[in-house]
C-alpha cells in the first residue's frame, strides 16, 4: 500500500539550533500516528513544514506518492492537509457558522453552511449549534468548531497539536470517538501530545523525536508510559516513591476566601476554604481558566483578601503582601516562568534576589549583598541541577525545564513552611519534571505543606496525598487522594460535585 | 544578503560600543550634510567637537559653558532614567523645571531683600518641592484613574509655560524692570544668587548637585534594593508584583524623584546662568534631558558622558553657526542624527548581522 504521506531527510536549521535533522517517517491511510517528543524535540517545526508554514532546508515530502512542497497553508489545505492548533483562532463575537465561513476558501451560502455544520457535527458526535456565539462556548466546544472547520474540507490528513490540553476527561473521550470514526473512514491523523496514556489509547503507531532526530518508532499499545517516556528522554526515569502520609498540625487555613479577578476575562474566587497540614501535598485539579491564577495570586499575597480569610499558623495574613508572607514562611512559585516567576532579561543572581531577599537576608539596610546573592543563586543551581554556564546568565537564556528547576529550587531552598506552586512541570521535559516532583515530595517529607495546582492529572495522582478540584472559582471538598478515580475527578472538573461517601 | 540574527544574550561589548558607533556615524552623515550645504565638513566637525574644548581663542569661554549647559541636562536625565527604567514615562521634565524655577525663585523674590545664609538652602528646597508637586499631578492621575502619564505630564509643560508668563507679567514682574516681562535679576540678591564658585570654570551649585545625583543615582541603581525593584518593574509588571513591589508606589516615586530633580535644575538655572525668570527662560532642557537619558543608556555614568556630549554639540553647534554661517536648523538636524543613529545601532545589542544565502527548500 502506498503511504499517504512519506517524509524523508527533512532538515530545518534555525540560528544556533537544528530543529529537524534528517527526519523521515510514513503515515498510512487510516492511521493515527503519534509524534512524541519533549519540548524542543522539533515536533512543531515538523508539522509546520507539513502544513506549509515553514519551508524545509532540505529533504523530501511526498503526498499520495506525489512531491509535496506546500509554500503556504492554503496550498496544504488544498492538498487535503488540515490542522487543529493548540491555540484557537476564533472570533468570540461571531457565531460558530460565521467563524467557520471565515476560515474557508469558498464558503457556501450561510443557510447551506449551517446545514453542513449540523450534518458533519452530528455525523461525528461533535454536538455543535451553528448559530451560537463562540464567546459563549467552553474550550471543548471551541475545539469542536476548529475540528468541524477542518472536516468540512474533507481532509486526508488531520494534524492535531496537543488537542486534549484544554479538555476534561469526558471531553477527551468524545474527541477520541470522533477520531476513531475518522480513522475508520480512512482519514489519517497526525497526533502530537506528550500525554503518554492518551497516546497509548488512541494511536496506532508512534514516531519519537529527540533533539530534532528520529530516535525510534513504536506501537504505543505495546508500550508502557514509562518505556515511551524513556525513549523520549533517552535515559531511565525513576518514579518518585510515594511515602505514607499522616497529617501533621494544620499550617494554612483558608476560610471563605473571595477574590474578584483583576483580569476582565479571569475567574473570580468564590468561597474557597481548605486546610493544609504539615507533611501534606494537596493537589488542586481543574481545567485551565477556572481560577488557578487567582488562587495563586491570593495565596502568594499579590492580591489581597480579607485578613481572616487566610491564616498561616494561626496568624491572619489575608491582607499582607508577598514579602511579609515570605517572612512568615509562605512561599509561592507561579505558573508563568518568564515574566512572573522570573524577570526574563535579568541574571540568575538577580532573579535569586527577586524572592529571596527577605528570607535569605540578602540586603542590609536596603543595600544588596551581591556576593551573598550570587552564592544563593549558585547554591540553587548546584542543588537543583540547573544547566547554565553561570549565575550571570539571563533567565531567558535557560531552557524551560532548567528555568523551572531554578524557580522551584529558589523557593524550596528558602525552607518554606508552606509552598504554593502552580503548574510546576508545565512545558518541562520529562527528566526535569521527575526531578521537580521528587523535590516537592521531599519538601513535604521534611514537614512543609505543599499546595500543587496543576492541570496534569497524572502528575497530581502521582504526588498528592489529598485532592480537590477548582471549578469556576469554587474549590471542591478536599478528599484523600487514595481511591479517587480519574472519572470522579473528571466529573468534578466539569463542575459536578459528586457525593462520594465511598471514598 | 544581509540578515539580522537574534543573539542568545544581549552583547555586553555592544552596549558600550554602540554609542561610539553612533557618534562616528553621526560625524560621517553630518559631514556629508555640511558638505552639501557648502561648508568644509572637516572644519565643521572640528568646530563642533574639538574647538569648544581645545581651541585657544574660544575655549576659555566655551569650556565653562560646557558644564553650565550639561549640569541641568544631567541632573534631569538622572531623575528621568529611574522612571524610564520602570516604564514610567515622565515627558514633562520641562514643566517641572519651570515650576521649580517659579516656586524656588518666587520664594527668593518674596524674601528680597532679606539677606541670610538660610535663604539659599530654603529656595533650593522650594525649587525641589515645586518640581515634585508638579510631577505628582500625573502620578496621582495615573494611580487613581490610570491616566496616561505621557500625555498628562507633557500637557502640563504648556500649563507651566503659561503660568510662567502670567507670573512674570504679573506678581513676579520686576519693579525696576521698566515693564519688561521678567523678574528681578537674582545677581542683585546676594543670598539667593547661584554664583560661580571658582570664576571661569562654570562650576556652580547646580554642578555640585548634578555630580551628587550621578553618584547617588549610580549607587541606588546598582547596589540598592530600590534600583533593583525599579529594574524589575520595567521588565515585567507581574514579576515585580510577585517580588512584593507596589506598582503605585513605584509610579509615585519615579515621577516624584524626576520632578524634584527637574525642579532643582530649574532653580539652579534661574538663580544662576539665566539670572531671572522671563518668558525666554524655558530653553527645552527638559526635552533634551530625555535624549540624554537614552543616549546614556539610562545609566548614571552613561548619562554623565551623554550630557557632556550633548552640551558639546550645543556649544559647538553655536560656534559653527557663528563661524561658518551654518543654519541653526542644520545643527538641530545634526543633533537629531545623533539620536537617530543611537537608536538605530541599538539593535546590534540584541541582534548580530550575518551574511547569509537565502535558504533553499
Amino acid at each position: 500500500m502506498t503511504p499517504l504521506l512519506h517524509l524523508s531527510g527533512l532538515t530545518k536549521a534555525y540560528p544556533g539550533v537544528i530543529a529537524n535533522d534528517d527526519v523521515g517517517f510514513e503515515i498510512q491511510p487510516g492511521e493515527v500516528h503519534a509524534l512524541l517528543g519533549e519540548n524542543g524535540a522539533g515536533k512543531s517545526t515538523l508539522v509546520k513544514m507539513i502544513y506549509g508554514l515553514v519551508r524545509p532546508d532540505s529533504g523530501e515530502m511526498r503526498l499520495h506518492d506525489q512531491p509535496f512542497t506546500p509554500s503556504e497553508p492554503r496550498e496544504a489545505r488544498a492538498s487535503g492537509v488540515a490542522m487543529v492548533f493548540q491555540h484557537f483562532s476564533l472570533f468570540e463575537a461571531l457565531s460558530v457558522a460565521e467563524n467557520i465561513s471565515l476560515g474557508m476558501e469558498n464558503p457556501p451560502e450561510n443557510a447551506e453552511l449551517a446545514d453542513q455544520i449540523t450534518k458533519v457535527s452530528a455525523n461525528y458526535g461533535l454536538t455543535l449549534d451553528p448559530n451560537r456565539m463562540v464567546g459563549d462556548l467552553s474550550a471543548g466546544e471551541r475545539q469542536r468548531v476548529e475540528i468541524v472547520r477542518c472536516l468540512l474540507q474533507n481532509p486526508k490528513l488531520l494534524i492535531m497539536d496537543e488537542p486534549t490540553s484544554v479538555l476534561t476527561p469526558q471531553e477527551v473521550e468524545v474527541l477520541f470517538q470522533t477520531l476513531r470514526k475518522l480513522r475508520d473512514e480512512g482519514t489519517s491523523i497526525l497526533y502530537i501530545s506528550h500525554k503518554l496514556e492518551e497516546i497509548r489509547t488512541i494511536c496506532d503507531n508512534a514516531t519519537i523525536l529527540r533533539l530534532g532526530k528520529v530516535v525510534g518508532t513504536c506501537v504505543p499499545s505495546e508500550e508502557t508510559p514509562k518505556t515511551m517516556a524513556e525513549m523520549m528522554v533517552g535515559t531511565e526515569l525513576k518514579t518518585p516513591s510515594k511515602r505514607p502520609y499522616t497529617p501533621g498540625p494544620s499550617l494554612l487555613d483558608v476560610h471563605d476566601m473571595w477574590l474578584q479577578s483583576a483580569d476582565p476575562f479571569g475567574t473570580s474566587l468564590r468561597d474557597v476554604s481548605f486546610s493544609l497540614h504539615a507533611g501534606e501535598v494537596l493537589g488542586v485539579a481543574g481545567v485551565a481558566g477556572n481560577g488557578q491564577d487567582e488562587l495563586l495570586l491570593a495565596l502568594s499575597g499579590e492580591e489581597r483578601v480579607t485578613p481572616d480569610a487566610i491564616k498561616l499558623k494561626g496568624e491572619n495574613i489575608g491582607n499582607v503582601g508577598p514579602n511579609q508572607r515570605r517572612q512568615l514562611g509562605l512561599l509561592a512559585a507561579p505558573e508563568e516562568r518568564l515574566g512572573h516567576a522570573a524577570a526574563p532579561d535579568m541574571s540568575l543572581t538577580e532573579n535569586a534576589l527577586l524572592t529571596g531577599h527577605t528570607r535569605q537576608r540578602l540586603t542590609n539596610k536596603g543595600f544588596v549583598k551581591w556576593q551573598a546573592t550570587r552564592n544563593f543563586a549558585r547554591a540553587i543551581i548546584e542543588k537543583f541541577d540547573v544547566r547554565t554556564p553561570g549565575t550571570e546568565n539571563a533567565a531567558k537564556s535557560l531552557s524551560g525545564g532548567n528555568l523551572q528547576k531554578f524557580v522551584i529550587g529558589r523557593e524550596i531552598m528558602q525552607r518554606p513552611d508552606v509552598l504554593i506552586v502552580n503548574q510546576p512541570t508545565w512545558g518541562v521535559d520529562a527528566s526535569a519534571a521527575a526531578f521537580i516532583r521528587e523535590a516537592i515530595l521531599e519538601l513535604a517529607e521534611q514537614g512543609a505543606g505543599v499546595l500543587v495546582i496543576s492541570q496534569d492529572l497524572d502528575e497530581l495522582m502521582e504526588i498528592s496525598d489529598t485532592f480537590a478540584v477548582l471549578s469556576e472559582g469554587r474549590l471542591s471538598r478536599v478528599r484523600s487522594a487514595a481511591g479517587v478515580t480519574i472519572e470522579e475527578i473528571g466529573l468534578l472538573m466539569g463542575g459536578t460535585e459528586v457525593d462520594n461517601a465511598a471514598a | 544578503m544581509l540578515r539580522l540574527e537574534q543573539r542568545p544574550e544581549p552583547s555586553r561589548a555592544m552596549v558600550i560600543a554602540t554609542p561610539i558607533i553612533a557618534v562616528i556615524a553621526t560625524m560621517i552623515a553630518g559631514g556629508i550634510m555640511f558638505g552639501i550645504l557648502g561648508t568644509n565638513p572637516f572644519t565643521a566637525i572640528r568646530i563642533i567637537f574639538w574647538d569648544p574644548i581645545f581651541n585657544d581663542v574660544v575655549a576659555s569661554y566655551t569650556r565653562p559653558q560646557l558644564l553650565v549647559k550639561a549640569a541641568p541636562l544631567i541632573l534631569m536625565a538622572i531623575g528621568l532614567s529611574f522612571g524610564f527604567r520602570a516604564n514610567v514615562w515622565n515627558i514633562g521634565a520641562e514643566g517641572q523645571f519651570i515650576m521649580g524655577a517659579i516656586v524656588g525663585g518666587g520664594t527668593a523674590l518674596a524674601l528680597y531683600p532679606y539677606e541670610s545664609f538660610i535663604v539659599f538652602p530654603l529656595i533650593i528646597l522650594m525649587g525641589a518641592i515645586g518640581g515634585f508637586l508638579w510631577a505628582m499631578i500625573p502620578a496621582l492621575l495615573k494611580i487613581k484613574f490610570n491616566a496616561n502619564e505621557i500625555l498628562v505630564s507633557l500637557m502640563l509643560v504648556y500649563v507651566a509655560t503659561q503660568f510662567l508668563s502670567a507670573m512674570v507679567t504679573g506678581p513676579m514682574k520686576s519693579p525696576v524692570g521698566m515693564g519688561f516681562p521678567e523678574s528681578r535679576n537674582f545677581n542683585e540678591y546676594g543670598s539667593a544668587f547661584n554664583a560661580e564658585m571658582i570664576s571661569n570654570t562654570g562650576l556652580h551649585f547646580g554642578v555640585i548637585a548634578m555630580m551628587a545625583a550621578v553618584i547617588v543615582g549610580y549607587i541606588a541603581l546598582t547596589r540598592h534594593l530600590f534600583g533593583f525593584q525599579i529594574r524589575v518593574s520595567g521588565q515585567s509588571a507581574r514579576a515585580s508584583k510577585f517580588a512584593g513591589v507596589n506598582p503605585n508606589v513605584t509610579i509615585a516615586l519615579c515621577l516624584g524623584i524626576s520632578g524634584a530633580l527637574a525642579g532643582l535644575a530649574g532653580l539652579f538655572e534661574v538663580t544662576g546662568p539665566a539670572g531671572k525668570l522671563s518668558t525666554n527662560f524655558p530653553l527645552g532642557y527638559g526635552f533634551t534631558a530625555i535624549i540624554v537619558a537614552f543616549l546614556g543608556r539610562l545609566n548614571p555614568i552613561g548619562i554623565l558622558l551623554a550630557g557632556l556630549l550633548m552640551s558639546l554639540t550645543y556649544i559647538g553647534g553655536e560656534l559653527a553657526q557663528f563661524q561658518l554661517q551654518i543654519p541653526a536648523a542644520a545643527i538641530q538636524a545634526f543633533q537629531g542624527m545623533l539620536l537617530f543613529f543611537l537608536l538605530g545601532v541599538d539593535i546590534l545589542i540584541n541582534f548580530r548581522v550575518r551574511l547569509k544565502n537565502k535558504g533553499v527548500a
